[in-house]
């Protein structure tokens, strides 16, 4: 365990209070490493409540920069860092928040020549990333990298958020087993086309920050294996069952995915046009 | 037999913005069916040419998922719930 400071042990004395987290708890967080992939709208609240709670170091991987129109949102950033790299911003924030934070940036995307090197230096990956393929990418590494990976989505007005450990539970499933293939090209439309409640962003991404807090913690009942439906027009919550499938590609019987491929961009689509 | 069906965001447009709608049917396939007729266009979007529910596309029965069940062969009883959740991925 290490030896807290003044500072520090008054910084996270609501933590420190709670018997599933106490000191120990605490100083876990701190010496943990979780790796974020996006700094838009799920990666801010995300990326804002661990620093807050003071997981020791934060990597996080964005090629963009901040633009106005993100700021509906992605409340990490703000007015004055328009045009400045997300990750850099996204640092500034999280240190101005806590400077026990160790923020690790990448200000560039992940792919499938990268993410694996990257991955294997955290205990802990949160996607937040905005298209399919990125998303089958990261699912696969962390399988092959044995990671713990807790997924975060949204469309206009609705948000899922799963957990997928498929290496350390042997009925765990991956994001494979939950969507076995991406929709075709042409049947999703993006944030930009498809608009985004900003505060929705928050709900998902601050379930996707519990749930991490909670992982990396080992306490409470994993999502793994659940799906967390949010439907913020009908505000309701909706937790499904996820289960694994013996015929995933990746993670089954007879997997047929035994390195990463190329992951096609195929965004832009319609599934309701 | 009727069964409710919640009707995800991208798909309320076909449905004159209903987030759920209530249809007859002893199974799956049934429920998607009424669904078609009620509301024309619903099924292309669930399944494909040949009728099966799209990879992409997951429909749940209360809260399994019924690729783990009996698919569209999965008998309905009164008053469940099918949840039609479509892969989403935003996250921007």
């Amino acid at each position: 365990m290490i030896d807290f400071t003044e500072e520090q042990i008054e910084r996270y004395s609501r933590h420190i209070i709670l018997p599933e987290v106490g000191a120990e708890g605490q100083s876990k967080l701190l010496e943990s490493k979780v790796f974020m992939i996006g700094a838009g709208g799920l990666g801010s609240p995300v990326a804002y409540y661990l620093a807050a709670a003071g997981v020791g170091t934060i990597g996080i991987a964005d090629a963009d920069v901040v633009d106005l129109s993100n700021l509906q949102r992605q409340i990490i950033h703000n007015q004055d860092r328009i045009g400045m790299p997300k990750v850099e911003s996204a640092r500034e924030t999280m240190q101005a928040l806590n400077p026990d934070v160790k923020v690790n940036t990448y200000n560039y995307f992940v792919t499938e020549d990268n993410i694996r090197d990257i991955i294997s230096e955290y205990d802990l990956i949160i996607d937040g990333c905005d298209n399919f393929p990125t998303r089958f990418l990261v699912n696969d590494a962390c399988y092959f990298e044995k990671k713990p990976l807790i997924s975060g989505a949204m469309f206009r007005f609705e948000g899922q958020v799963a957990t997928f450990k498929p290496h350390q539970q042997k009925d765990a499933p991956c994001y494979r087993c939950l969507y076995p293939e991406p929709p075709p090209a042409g049947l999703v439309p993006s944030c930009s086309e498809a608009g985004i409640l900003g505060a929705l962003a928050g709900a998902v991404g601050t379930i996707q920050a519990v749930e991490a807090v909670k992982e990396l913690l080992g306490i409470g009942d994993s999502l793994a294996g659940k799906l967390m439906v949010f439907d913020a027009l009908r505000m309701e919550w909706k937790k499904l069952k996820l289960r694994k499938d013996p015929g995933c590609p990746l993670c089954g019987d007879n997997p047929t995915i035994t390195e990463l491929a190329t992951y096609e961009q195929a965004c832009e689509l319609k599934f309701g046009e | 037999m009727s069964v409710t069906v919640r009707i995800p965001t991208p798909l309320r447009k076909l449905t004159g913005g209903s987030d759920e709608i209530t249809v007859d049917g002893t199974t799956v396939g049934d429920v998607i069916e009424s669904l078609e007729s009620a509301h024309p266009g619903l099924k292309e979007r669930i399944c494909d040419d040949a009728g099966e529910i799209r990879r992409f596309v997951n429909v749940y029965v209360n809260d399994e998922d019924v690729r783990f069940l009996e698919g569209r062969a999965t008998a309905l009883k009164d008053g469940d719930e099918l949840s039609i959740v479509p892969a989403i991925a935003g996250g921007c």
